[in-house]
């Protein structure tokens, strides 16, 4: 059991990046850790760049921000916001789990930003961290049922990467708890697929 | 994070809860019985979970119309005898002041406890206001939790030490701590669940010969604090260096020292209640200390005590070096006090008094944005797919634009706000309090005297209407204030999170209740009323013009359910772009859909430079069609 593990998830508003982040928590106390997590929400939830740090532990519990460079495990469910913390919390021991489906900042769509080179994006991130997984989450949770699953698929593919210590069971576990009946099942499924789809693109 | 596990009746089960949840939790295991709140982030969940608890609990839990009331309420129940709380974010403890300051001359009778949630950084909030300087005026002790186990425990606490007193006690949060989810263990909830009985018993007044008796309790509470020992301290008992620090603060200031690799020479001082300041046991916590660091958030609150004290006692104590907000030691980015702390700001300010370099953390990966030039585009927070507010505030600049005479628009807080933003096309020009857009208006709208002709509008939404919008349209009715308010109504309390006012007909429990009708309340101030549809641009836009030169004030109610609460229950209707008719760059509009509309859902092809529409996010409004030149948007109904 490691002292300390650094999970940031990002993304922008409206993804359910903060339920995929109190699932990692909550996935990480079944396991036995020790957890925190923080989410700032309210205003952020309209379109904004949102993050979550999760932090979990062995004995000492920290506080609720990671420090700069200091994430372990970066969640990113948009590829540009991934390469935003990145750049702040990074460093050269961190794995990447990112979604490749942008989300286009209204000041991009009124043509008065620039989104930057998508292949760019992805080779950046690939060079400076020690691993990285890419999928397209949104269009794996269509698979599922629902484009609004995509946080579990993501949960799922970071289960499936095994960069965190926590097993299958005690991910499963942690959403049985979390979803009521009528909704376990799609993010059951969504959480599959996401693994699924790691753990292929692992083997081959 | 999860309801549920604040109602579990399962002592000793440690479950995961957000410092909210946190409050909550304590506040029943306190045998609180009378919960009355206004929503505002941080805290709007609390009063949330309270109200889904009242029957497990045999609770009783109220969405006021605003903070006076709710702190009001909830006053009442303790006077009463029923353990009461209240929920409020510092704009609302701003509303509720009046009353507070008089209440603590007054005082309480069964304990009463004010949760406050201040917002650093101001996440979700239009300004960084410490609520601990009101609590200090209006003479309430203080209390301030470092995580939710804390949270929890010190609303236990506060309960007694309120009884004890018979005064008020604020637990004042940070959103760190509100929304940041940690460990708790439960307590006990069988003791609760013995019948209370309420009943009036004696004069509640408050008078000016209250006073000594008050200042006779803070001396009281500030024992208490000493003898509850309402501090911890950690690290070396020598150290001759000394972290003071509350709430989350203690954390990072702990997490810096480690990372310093300092944490074996200097101490930290957590302070659970920072006012008033335990003194017997300061005078032997900072004896033989040299240098003091203050690490808090917002304002150097504790920092002016402790020096004020210090200064005091400086025969006993010597004279310390301090740092802090002050001497501009202990700063964000921004400037000193600005802005939450953190971990990194810790680190740099002790790195700094301690003479040290930064700790390399040339592992960090910042160079990763060469290849994309350095920098990337910031999001401007939007409206919405489908949000009301958006098509009202087109037509309210169409409007506006065709009348020609240079109107303008002024506002208030609430999602609407960002109006004046790129979302709502930079259209409101003021934004103040709940409600000020109103009183603002009239102001202006009282100007003729001094050659004033601009057209005024103020808009305001359906929940602040009834929270702070009547009594400024009584007064503009009574002296004739010429001006538009128009009211967007989108039957919710959106911002918060979606909490019902005294215009829906459910309340806080989910108990149906008789809906107010806003425009009956208008009428019967004598003001003329009307109510369009925002997504119908067009009549919307007209009305406004025909509305505007009408004497005194005037009122236009814009419906349309909020759009996130409708993409939960109706299946949407599709909207798509023709890719035929739709002429791309070529036409006119240049774009218009995805150019100036700005709903996030308006997307353009780069490879074709045509107009397309985002399923993933469309939530079918289908306003966006009734703009497009070309009628290149089309909208399937009952897809």
């Amino acid at each position: 059991m490691e002292e300390r593990i650094n999970i940031i998830v990002s993304g922008v508003g409206g993804q359910g990046n903060v339920l995929a982040s109190q699932m990692m928590a909550l996935a990480g106390v079944a396991a036995g850790y020790g957890a925190v997590e923080a989410e700032t929400f309210g205003a952020s939830q309209r379109g904004g760049s949102v993050m979550s740090h999760v932090r979990l532990y062995k004995n000492n519990s920290p506080g609720p921000l990671i420090p700069e460079g200091k994430a372990d495990v970066i969640l990113g469910f948009e590829p540009m916001e991934t390469l935003r913390i990145l750049a702040r919390y990074g460093n050269p021991n961190t794995k990447v789990v990112v979604n490749t489906r942008p989300v286009y900042p209204i000041g991009v769509l009124a043509g008065e930003q620039v989104y930057p080179d998508m292949t760019k994006i992805l080779e950046s991130i690939k060079q400076h961290v020690a691993q990285t997984y890419t999928l397209n989450a949104t269009e794996i949770a269509l698979e599922a049922g629902n484009p609004v699953v995509a946080n579990m698929v993501m949960v799922g593919a970071v289960c499936g990467t095994g960069v965190i210590p926590i097993k299958e069971e005690h991910f499963l576990l942690a959403m049985k708890d979390y979803f009521t009946d009528k909704i376990l099942d799609i993010n059951e499924k969504a959480f599959r697929l996401g693994m699924d789809y790691i753990t292929d693109t692992i083997t081959v | 994070m999860s309801i549920a596990n604040v109602k579990l009746e399962a002592p000793g089960k440690k479950v995961m809860l957000t410092g909210n949840e946190a409050v909550a939790r304590g506040a029943i295991e306190a045998g609180m019985k009378y919960a009355a709140s206004y929503p505002g982030s941080p805290t709007s969940e609390v009063l949330q979970i309270l109200a889904s608890a009242t029957s497990q609990f045999g609770l009783y839990a109220e969405w006021s119309s605003n903070e006076k009331v709710a702190s009001e309420a909830a006053a009442a129940a303790s006077f009463a005898g029923v353990r009461s709380l209240t929920i409020l974010k510092p704009d609302g403890m701003n509303v509720a002041l009046d009353f507070l300051t008089s209440l603590a001359y007054s005082g309480v009778n069964a304990g009463m406890v004010i949760m406050v949630g201040d917002d650093p950084s101001a996440h979700s909030s239009i300004k960084e206001e410490d609520s601990r300087h009101l609590s200090k005026l209006s003479r309430l002790p203080i209390l301030e939790p470092v995580n939710s186990q804390e949270a929890k425990d010190l609303t236990t606490k506060a309960f007694e030490l309120s009884e004890a007193l018979k005064l008020p006690v604020v637990v004042r949060l940070v959103t760190r701590v509100c929304h940041a989810t940690s460990l708790v263990s439960l307590g006990d909830t069988e003791h609760i669940k013995e019948p209370v009985k309420a009943a009036y018993t004696e004069p509640i007044l408050c008078f000016p010969q209250a006073h000594p008796e008050l200042e006779q309790k803070i001396r009281k509470i500030a024992q208490w604090a000493s003898e509850q020992h309402m501090w911890e301290y950690l690290g070396p008992k020598d150290a001759s260096s000394l972290v003071i620090a509350s709430g989350p603060c203690t954390l990072y200031a702990k997490e810096a020292l480690e990372v310093l690799g300092l944490h074996n020479e200097v101490a930290v001082l957590s302070l659970k209640m920072t006012w008033p300041l335990p003194e017997d046991d300061l005078v032997n916590l900072l004896k033989d200390k040299k240098e003091i660091i203050f690490a808090e958030e917002i304002d150097p609150f504790i920092e002016e005590n402790i020096t004020s004290f210090a200064a005091y006692h400086a025969e006993d104590l010597g004279v310390f070096k301090f740092y802090g907000k002050r001497n501009g030691y202990i700063k964000s980015p921004l400037g000193a006090g600005i802005g939450e702390l953190n971990t990194d700001i810790m680190i740099d300010s002790l790195a700094e008094i301690k003479g040290l370099g930064r700790p390399d953390f040339c592992g960090r990966t910042a160079n990763c944005l060469g290849s994309v030039g350095g920098s990337l585009p910031e999001r401007d927070r939007a409206f919405c797919p489908g949000c009301p507010h958006r098509a009202s505030y087109w037509a309210l600049k169409s409007a506006l634009a065709l009348e020609g005479n240079d109107g303008f628009v002024l506002g208030d807080i609430g999602c609407y706000a960002m109006g004046r933003g790129r979302t709502g096309y930079y259209t409101v020009k003021s934004v103040h309090s709940m409600g000020s857009g109103i009183g603002i208006a009239h102001g202006f709208g009282t100007l003729q005297k001094f050659d004033f002709t601009q057209p005024i509008i103020a808009v305001v939404g359906d929940s602040t209407f009834y929270h702070a919008v009547i009594p400024a349209l009584v007064n503009a009715k009574h002296n004739n204030g010429k001006f538009l308010c128009v009211i967007l109504d989108n039957s919710t309390t959106a911002m918060t999170g979606h909490q019902p006012h005294p215009g829906s007909s459910l309340d806080a429990r989910g108990i149906e209740v008789p809906a107010l009708n806003m425009e009956e309340i208008i009428s019967g101030l004598d003001i003329n009323v009307v109510v369009t549809d925002p997504y119908d641009i067009n009549t919307t836009r007209d009305m406004v013009l025909e509305l505007l030169p009408q004497p005194g004030p005037k009122v236009l109610i814009l419906r349309r359910e909020c759009s996130l609460v409708v993409s939960k229950k109706e299946k949407p209707r599709r909207v798509s772009v023709d890719q035929e008719k739709c002429v791309g760059k070529d036409c006119g509009c240049n774009n218009l859909c995805s150019r100036a509309f700005g709903c996030p859902a308006n997307i353009i092809d780069l490879e074709t430079g045509k107009g397309r529409i985002d399923e993933a996010l469309c939530v079918g409004c289908g306003v966006c069609a009734s703009l497009c030149p070309a009628g290149a948007i089309t909208v399937e109904e009952g897809v």
